[in-house]
């Protein structure tokens, strides 16, 4: 890192602030995704907007890249540093400004774990629906980055449906806020832009979030079936008898294999796959939407129903699903996750075309997904030390995720792109989509200094429009931009 | 524009639904474009771009006044062509439409497998395009949010005729920026949308709706709350206060037919003497307003805002103005619409707006005058303080360099 650049951000910051110690700095050489790795030239942890400022400030000052990052959980790199660059820690603002339960909001710094949004509004009556597995440790300011989405995100939508307002540190080092209180801010919805931008357009310093009431009842059903073929024909079932479950989520006998040989989660022996599926809302109304969702599980194959009485019943059915990716530690040196998208109703055949790419290729694959909305996580079982392995891997995943383009589907639903699936993105969209999201980020970060090098494959050149041209560009004309 | 499907404005038969005039809020419009196709679109755009015109896009335009007059209207984009159901697929209850679908002809569609989209048709006879373009929703937004939260992909044609998708066919799907966001409410200034992609919801067995009276705006304002705080999950929580006399509290609830009965059992608990119907009780997801009046006889019609404890003040606040404001709108969501009446002074009007601005704005939202005769909007700031007023202007500029996509009618004269 270049001194003058540690000299000035070590000049606006606390000295407890800043990390040069290259120890330290190689803690933070990746983020969820580990095989990714870079060193960070500097790391700041900034306890205030200001002090983010002056970051932001500094490294604009000093074109020096900035990458920013909440707890370190995302699955994409999206928070992978950069050795020329400074990595923005989060965690420190970690304060719940306000829990106003009569606004149905929170105010929150981008550090504030996602359940401890939760664990403050609950004592009003309340939660913060977004609900990712990792909510024990992931930041709201990770969430808003990611557009995290959860189990529950079927009924209840994702981070972008909750989030009211934002504070932002823009790339010239600005605080500017965006949005309101109140849906339906005049001007361009610049929340909805940022949110899911994977920390491109600027660093989050604090979030207005919605509270949702807390569900009068919540009913959660596991079934066991004896192929994901029965489970997928459940699940479409249930959607097509106009139940919105909260959350319908799917393993297949090799995840549950792992779930119980991590946690004894006592699902159902010889399931070739389960379903959790729960109900919430009005008592009235979850009893009637239950007893539907039971039926339709035995109609269409389940061979076991169990439903959670109490709980400890409940919390012991979702431990299984939400431990699923470190349980596949237990039954594989090394994995890797995808996050591809399909419609709910391909469900049956993309499993079996997965099912047959697994076979030829010899590389196994455990399935946990998201059954309601058609979100696959197949995790792609290697061991590193075999010669070859990774490589094998690497394209089963990348042919998993071909499938789900070739539905119509996503190649993420809820991780990000980040630098893991940028090579992708093409294979979704064409070099003209690709051009105009990138209008935005030029009009945020001319100088492409927020996390360079995630999301987009190419990076365009801002103040320079393709096509002919009249005259100077307005941007160079206003002094906002230059080509180069 | 030779080859192009454009012809002028006045001796066109299929634009009397844009007002007859030829004109956009009284800006004269030099030649209208009709394309069929996105690759139409495009091509007119192009077109446009080489020859330094002014576009403004427009579906059925039933809202084509709301925001400010354009500085310049030389080619209006008539999307009413392009009204295909392009897609609908049930099973993953997502559609696929043309801009210019009618509101009305995709819930056809789609009701008959008993589905659809949530997004009340606040104007009659909008397009999906131009409910999009504008952000109007209704009173189902409490359930399922506004329009920014059902639109999951776009396919948008750029000032210079590049066409481009964003989002997808599946709800869930953060690949890439999300411009469908920002495309939504967006007035037509950033790019020409062509197709739109919504995610549906089913239609429930059952609902009733529950009424009440009340002469006291906090009182109505109360049994919102009381509502809110109740574990029966509303989809709808309409609040109606006329400029005098008294308001009304609507609450839709939906669902299975047992679990509607014991929640209807529940909530009119809450609201002793509610009337109870099957069927809405009007002026259900209406404007306060004539819609369909021109010119000087329009009302001025706003949107208005406020964080949910402030709903109370708010309506005082309405009753309070020079002159009386009706106020209707989600009282679970906390926006609304209001109306002043057609007839009523400029300086007065304005003052009314002023005074509510700022009452809105203490109360953590905000107020745009969505439409008025143009005596009223050239007396008041159509759109108020803009929270990252800068950065929309960079997006602008990214996108509309020229600044021709109807320049003038947006926020901070975008």
């Amino acid at each position: 890192m270049d001194p003058a650049v540690t000299a000035a951000i070590a000049a606006a910051l606390p000295a407890r602030a800043v990390v040069t110690d290259p120890a330290r700095l190689r803690t933070y050489e990746s983020d969820g995704l580990t095989h990714y790795r870079a060193t960070p030239g500097l790391v700041v942890l900034p306890e205030t907007t200001d002090q983010v400022a002056a970051v932001v400030r500094v490294c604009a000052e000093h074109r020096v890249p900035f990458v920013a990052r909440g707890s370190g959980t995302g699955l994409s790199g999206g928070a992978l540093p950069r050795a020329d660059g400074v990595l923005v820690v989060l965690s420190r603002m970690r304060a719940i400004r306000a829990v106003r339960p009569e606004d149905q909001r929170a105010d929150v710094e981008p550090g504030v774990i996602n359940l401890d949004v939760t664990r403050a509004a609950a004592p009003h009556g309340h939660y913060y629906a977004p609900d990712p597995s990792s909510q024990l440790v992931c930041s709201i300011g990770g969430n808003v980055a990611e557009n995290s989405g959860g189990a529950h995100c079927l009924k209840y939508g994702f981070t972008t449906n909750h989030v009211l307002s934002l504070e932002l540190v823009t790339a010239d080092g600005e605080v500017v806020t965006l949005g309101t209180d109140a849906p339906d801010a005049p001007g361009y919805d610049l929340v909805g832009a940022v949110v899911g931008s994977e920390g491109t357009l600027g660093v989050v310093t604090a979030a207005t979030v919605r509270l949702v009431r807390s569900p009068e009842a919540v009913r959660t059903v596991l079934a066991g079936f004896r192929t994901t073929d029965d489970a997928g024909a459940a699940t479409s079932a249930i959607i097509a008898a106009g139940v919105v479950p909260a959350a319908v989520e799917m393993m297949d006998a090799l995840a549950v294999e792992a779930a119980e040989a991590a946690v004894q989660c006592r699902y159902p022996d010889g399931a070739g796959a389960v379903l959790v599926v729960e109900v919430d809302g009005p008592a009235a109304e979850v009893a009637a939407e239950f007893a539907a969702v039971e039926r339709l599980c035995r109609e269409h194959g389940a061979f076991e129903v169990r439903v959670a009485s109490d709980p400890a019943e409940r919390a012991l059915i979702w431990r299984g699903r939400k431990s699923a990716f470190a349980a596949v530690g237990r039954i594989s040196p090394d994995y890797l996750v995808q996050d591809g998208v399909i419609p709910r109703t391909a469900l049956p055949e993309v499993l079996r075309d997965i099912a047959e790419l697994s076979r030829e290729s010899g590389v196994r694959v455990a399935n946990v997904f998201h059954a309601g909305d058609g979100n696959l996580h197949p995790l792609v079982l290697f061991d590193d030390s075999v010669p070859g392995a990774a490589a094998a891997a690497e394209r089963v995943s990348g042919a998993i995720l071909d499938l789900c383009v070739a539905r119509g589907g996503s190649i993420t639903g809820e991780h990000g792109v980040g630098v893991d699936k940028a090579a992708y993105l093409p294979r979704m969209f064409t070099d003209a989509d690709l051009d105009t999201m990138q209008l935005v980020r030029c009009a945020f970060d001319p100088a492409g200094l927020a996390n360079p090098g995630k999301v987009f494959p190419t990076p365009r050149l801002c103040g320079e429009a393709p096509g002919p041209r009249r005259g100077v560009h307005p941007l160079q004309a206003a002094g906002l931009g230059e080509v180069f | 524009m030779a080859g192009l499907p454009v012809g002028d404005a006045g001796d066109r038969d299929d634009v009397g639904h844009l007002g007859g005039a030829g004109d956009v809020d009284g800006v004269p419009v030099g030649s209208v474009a009709r394309p069929a196709s996105t690759a139409e679109v495009a091509d007119v755009l192009r077109a446009a771009a080489a020859d330094g015109l002014a576009v403004v896009p427009c579906g059925r335009g039933t809202k084509l006044t709301w925001g400010r007059p354009p500085e310049r209207a030389d080619v209006l984009v008539d999307l009413s062509a392009m009204d295909r159901v392009v897609e609908h697929a049930a099973g993953d209850l997502v559609l696929v439409a043309e801009a210019g679908a009618p509101v009305a002809s995709v819930a056809e569609v789609i009701a008959g497998a008993g589905q659809r989209l949530a997004v009340d048709e606040i104007v009659p006879g909008s397009t999906v395009g131009g409910t999009v373009a504008t952000a109007a929703a209704g009173p189902l937004r409490l359930l399922a949010g506004g329009v920014r939260d059902l639109l999951i992909g776009v396919t948008v044609v750029r000032a210079d005729g590049t066409v481009a998708r964003a989002g997808g066919k599946v709800v869930k799907n953060v690949a890439g920026y999300d411009l469908g966001k920002l495309l939504t409410g967006s007035y037509g200034t950033l790019a020409v949308l062509t197709e739109v992609v919504f995610r549906l919801h089913p239609v429930p067995a059952a609902r009733r709706f529950l009424r009440v009276a009340s002469d006291d705006p906090a009182a109505l304002a109360a049994l919102a709350a009381a509502v809110r705080r109740s574990p029966v999950v509303a989809s709808a929580l309409e609040i109606d206060l006329p400029g005098e006399g008294p308001g009304s509290l609507t609450v839709l609830l939906e669902g299975t037919a047992d679990g509607v009965a014991g929640r209807v059992s529940v909530a009119a608990e809450l609201l002793p003497g509610a009337e109870l119907t099957d069927s809405p009780p009007p002026p259900w997801a209406a404007l306060p307003w004539d819609p369909a009046a021109r010119g000087d006889d329009r009302a001025t019609g706003l949107k208005v805002t406020c964080r949910l404890s402030g709903l109370a003040e708010l309506l005082y606040a309405a009753r309070a103005a020079p002159v009386a404001v009706r106020l209707r709108g989600s009282a679970g969501v906390g926006v609304l619409l209001g109306a002043i009446p057609a007839g009523t002074e400029p300086a007065p009007a304005a003052a009314a707006v002023a005074g509510l601005r700022a009452t809105a704005g203490r109360l953590g939202g905000s107020l745009v005058v969505l439409d008025a005769p143009a005596a009223v909007k050239a007396a008041v700031d159509v759109w108020g303080p803009v929270p990252g007023l800068d950065l929309m202007r960079r997006v602008k500029r990214q996108f509309d360099p020229d600044g021709r996509l109807s320049p003038g009618r947006f926020a901070g004269g975008i």
